[in-house]
């Protein structure tokens, strides 16, 4: 009865949430198993010749394909360098594969290609090889877009969630939820009068400046797809820890929270395109945050919480009113509801 | 001052913790329990854990406030078959799409069926217009509060092509017949700030006048539903159960007169299955004479198929609709029945009252 365990894919399985996990893990991890790939991260931490590299690949399949903030192009530049940069690795070269649908209009590709390049110029990355592939109208959603990255790990590249420690301090970089919250705006037609923007941008500057200040990251996620909520989960079940959140200094925008009042969503759980959590030790928390403060994709960074010995596998959220509940891996995409 | 600035005064801690003191010191000496039909008053509950600061002797519980979880799953069926076998655009809210049925909507997509999430009946009707070849059929769940909506855009005037399942439910019938279920005394109900909106008070006064219950319309922030919660214990303590109206600024005594029109001129009301509970006189909707020609079960010839359960072997939702049991109190709560993989229709919606307990349940 439940999509999840029917032999049919569904639009849940694409989610990111506990759906796509379970997918993912059932189908393609038991099937092709190997060392690199069970590490599990957004991107595989390779040796070649001596030089050590991080290898990432993600692909693009956004509607409305232009937003406030962005297009299908620029998520798809920023999406693959931003993988590779909390993976600690420096991005240098992407690869760029395109699905067309026959009847899609060249203005608007061109306009895509441009957002590629310029995002591309500003990630300091190399677009350096492609395929161009076109499909009969009504086969394809206008245009899907992969991109493949590699990027150059750094010597103290961080760890996955097993290396939290209790007393380490969680830090992301800015507000929960703009570009989820853009992106369902756009397709429930509320007419965003505030000019909220999404938040997509390539990270690889401000990752750099984490690491110029002197900081080494314990872990680093980008919270895309599944949202706040999502990484910190994944941080929680991954090593032994719990994590502590509290509420009054997650920084969420008033415009953000009004968007997810009127269709019942949560902003811990919306996509972000220009975000980073990162768990820092707590010796280093007041660096780390000078330095993403100082980065233009960092200005309104914030110490959101912490690492504990306590409830082990757990996110516990602290309410505004001295409550606490937990936080789960979203199941889905969050549905807009019905009042 | 900016709206955020009104919303923040509406949540602010310090009132919120004279609010839950002012009700501690009321303790009647007996255990009281307050009924909510709202699935967004059990979401906001959840998400501010007002329930903690509430002090032992007061418990407010869910009724079946969750419009998805409400629709019998048959009602679903048909139109999951409406768009699998009589391949017409189905469009949808969202939150019903994973509901379980023998044949939940997600299911029918997955299987090739046009489903398409909508945020609104205007939308289904500009889905209609755009697409003039196809048969349009909007799936139309909900209580008062999205009924008029649809009656708005059916009385505005909807294309040939376009159809409703009708699946609209109506709170006050329903809450008349909570009174007769046997179980713990219901002390009062907190009456839902959106329903009432639309509907406006004087249909609810018949209860505090007849059946002595204390009403208390409540908004939707910690300082409205504590503020009304402390009413309808001053109701109890006083033995003079009365009609409050804690949400004036949005719920007025006449309600929102055009969109109650709207409803009279394209509805009546009929008798209705809820989910798991059972046929309740008049607390449903169907469509007048001069709209019956947007009725999709008549149009299609199809109609719900009764021998469908509407709740699984073991699943407890029809008794937590009832306020009967809690979640917690179900054997497959968080472990069989489990958001990525609900049993009952109460774990799907963020306005069911089990998904909410499980999404904002505290840490062991």
């Amino acid at each position: 009865m439940a999509e999840s365990r029917s032999r049919t894919i569904s639009l849940g399985h694409g989610s990111g949430g506990l759906l796509t996990h379970d997918l993912v893990h059932e189908v393609f991890g038991a099937r092709l198993a190997n060392p690199v790939l069970d590490g599990g991260g957004d991107s595989a931490l390779l040796e070649v010749g001596g030089a050590r590299i991080a290898f990432t690949t993600d692909s693009f399949v956004v509607s409305p394909l232009v937003f406030p903030g962005g297009d299908i192009g620029k998520l798809a530049v920023c999406g693959t360098v931003n993988d590779l940069a909390v993976a600690g690795a420096v991005p240098r070269f992407l690869s760029l594969a395109v699905v067309l649908e026959e009847g899609f209009d060249r203005d608007l590709l061109e306009r895509i290609a441009d957002s590629i390049a310029h995002t591309a110029a500003a990630a300091e990355v190399l677009v350096v090889t492609g395929d161009t592939k076109v499909v009969e109208k009504g086969k394809g959603d206008g245009v899907y877009l992969n991109t493949a990255g590699v990027g150059l790990l750094r010597p103290a590249a961080p760890g996955g969630a097993a290396s939290a420690r209790p007393g380490d301090v969680v830090l992301v970089n800015g507000p929960c939820g703009d570009h989820g919250a853009v992106i369902v705006s756009a397709r429930s037609g509320i007419e965003l009068s505030s000019g909220l923007q999404s938040d997509c941008a390539p990270l690889g500057g401000l990752v750099a400046a984490l690491y110029d200040a002197g900081v080494t990251p314990r872990f680093m996620r980008d919270p895309t797809r599944g949202g706040t909520a999502g990484v910190l989960a994944e941080l929680a079940r991954g090593g032994a820890c719990g994590v502590e959140v509290d509420e009054t200094s997650l920084p969420v925008r008033d415009e953000v929270r009004g968007v997810c009042e009127l269709l019942g969503m949560d902003p811990l759980f919306l996509a972000n395109e220009g975000k980073v959590i990162v768990v820092v030790p707590p010796e280093q928390a007041a660096a780390a945050l000078a330095a993403l403060r100082g980065h233009p994709h960092g200005t309104a960074a914030a110490a959101i919480g912490a690492i504990t010995a306590a409830h082990p596998g757990q996110v516990v959220l602290r309410t505004r009113y001295g409550g606490q509940r937990l936080i789960d891996m979203p199941v889905s995409d969050p549905l807009p509801r019905i009042c | 001052m900016t709206a955020a600035d009104v919303a923040a005064r509406f949540r602010d801690p310090e009132l919120v913790r004279r609010l839950a003191r002012d009700i501690a010191r009321r303790d009647p000496g007996r255990p009281l329990r307050f009924m909510h039909v709202c699935g967004t008053h059990e979401n906001y509950i959840g998400q501010y854990g007002i329930r903690d600061l509430l002090p032992p002797w007061l418990k407010v519980i869910a009724g079946p406030g969750c419009p998805v979880c409400v629709c019998p799953a048959a009602e679903i069926d048909l139109a999951a078959r409406l768009a699998l076998d009589h391949q017409v655009v189905l469009a949808t809210f969202g939150d019903v799409l994973r509901v379980p049925a023998r044949l939940s909507l997600f299911d029918a997509k997955a299987r090739g069926a046009d489903v398409r999430v909508v945020y609104s009946a205007a939308d289904a009707v500009a889905i209609a217009r755009a697409e003039a070849k196809r048969e349009v059929v909007f799936f139309a769940v909900g209580f008062e509060t999205t009924a008029c909506t649809v009656a708005s855009a059916l009385a505005l005037g909807a294309g040939p092509n376009f159809s409703i399942v009708c699946s609209h439910r109506l709170i006050p019938p329903a809450l008349k017949a909570l009174l007769a279920v046997e179980g713990p005394v219901l002390s009062g109900y907190l009456l839902p700030g959106h329903v009432m909106t639309v509907m406006g008070t004087a249909e609810y006064e018949v209860f505090p006048r007849e059946h002595h219950v204390p009403l208390a319309v409540a908004g939707f922030e910690p300082v409205d539903i504590l503020l009304s919660l402390d009413k309808l214990v001053e109701q109890v303590a006083a033995g003079a159960p009365a009609l409050y109206n804690g949400y004036p600024r949005a719920v007025k005594a006449a309600g929102n007169v055009v969109a109650k029109a709207r409803i009279a001129e394209v509805f009546e009301p009929c008798d209705a299955s809820w989910r798991g509970i059972g046929t309740i006189p008049r607390s449903g909707l169907r469509l007048r004479a001069p709209f019956a020609a947007h009725d999709a079960a008549a149009r299609f010839g199809v109609a719900p198929d009764p021998s469908i359960p509407d709740i699984e072997p073991g699943c407890s939702c029809h008794l937590i609709m009832l306020g009967k049991v809690e979640p917690a109190d179900c054997p497959l709560f968080g472990n069989v029945c489990v958001p990525e993989h609900p049993v009952g229709p109460c774990m799907v919606s963020m306005e069911g009252t089990c998904r909410a307990w499980y999404q904002h349940r505290r840490p062991v």
